[in-house]
């Protein structure tokens, strides 16, 4: 990833959390001077270095991790507003990323029944919940939506 | 990457599924911390592999399902 591609990621990031949502590329190239089509050829070289992660079929920003461009069934709500992270340890992320406390409203995935989670100065308020991951580390990235 | 309210949901979601790994909340909440905690930052650089790892040595997260780097064939 080159100087170019990092700033692009993170004028990219930092217009998502200004937005409180996925930035497009005709919102990006304006603030690095330029085009739409290049932010969106940039985009691609970043979700190649798994940077961000692009929809399959649209020229979109499906996750900039941990925050997800897609409704999902983790939603946080931190600095204000609520946002959507693409998984359990995403949810936390959106906290640690904003540097906030945070309410992680989530479903335990077996029955169900509703989760809430508060975060208060990073740290939760129910140890008796668990997180599980089946997918090994070395293979997060084969199917970064799955996993 | 799922949440449930206790092991026993665990076991009843896998089923036939391969069991991964199970942590705690609060040990997933300190790894969101370590993980993404500069990921907004202005500034940001990108992590890596062994950068990444060295977090999950930290938190004690050293079982072989949380090597990020593909195991070697043995010779």
């Amino acid at each position: 990833m080159d100087r170019r591609d990092v700033a692009l990621r993170n004028v990219t990031y930092g217009l998502f959390v200004e937005l409180g949502s996925a930035p497009t590329p005709t919102d990006v190239a304006p603030l690095l001077g330029l085009t739409p089509d290049e932010v969106w050829i940039g985009w691609q070289r970043l979700h190649d270095a798994h940077a961000l992660v692009l929809q399959s079929h649209t020229r979109e920003l499906r996750m900039a991790n941990p925050f997800s461009a897609v409704p999902t069934a983790y939603r946080v709500f931190a600095a204000d507003r609520w946002w959507y992270a693409n998984c359990a340890w995403d949810a936390f992320g959106i906290c640690a990323a904003l540097h906030t406390d945070g309410r992680i409203e989530a479903s335990c995935a077996d029955c169900g029944d509703p989760i809430t989670v508060h975060v208060r100065d990073a740290h939760p308020d129910d140890d008796g919940l668990l997180f599980h991951c089946v997918v090994p580390a070395v293979r997060w990235w084969d199917d970064i939506v799955f996993t | 990457m799922n949440l449930f309210r206790s092991e026993e949901h665990i076991t009843r979601w896998l089923r036939t599924r391969t069991p991964g790994a199970t942590i705690t909340v609060t040990k997933l909440c300190e790894l969101a911390h370590e993980w993404w905690g500069d990921r907004v930052d202005p500034n940001w650089e990108p992590h890596t592999r062994d950068y990444n790892q060295a977090i999950l040595d930290r938190l004690g997260l050293t079982d072989s399902f949380w090597n990020l780097s593909p195991v070697a064939p043995e010779p």
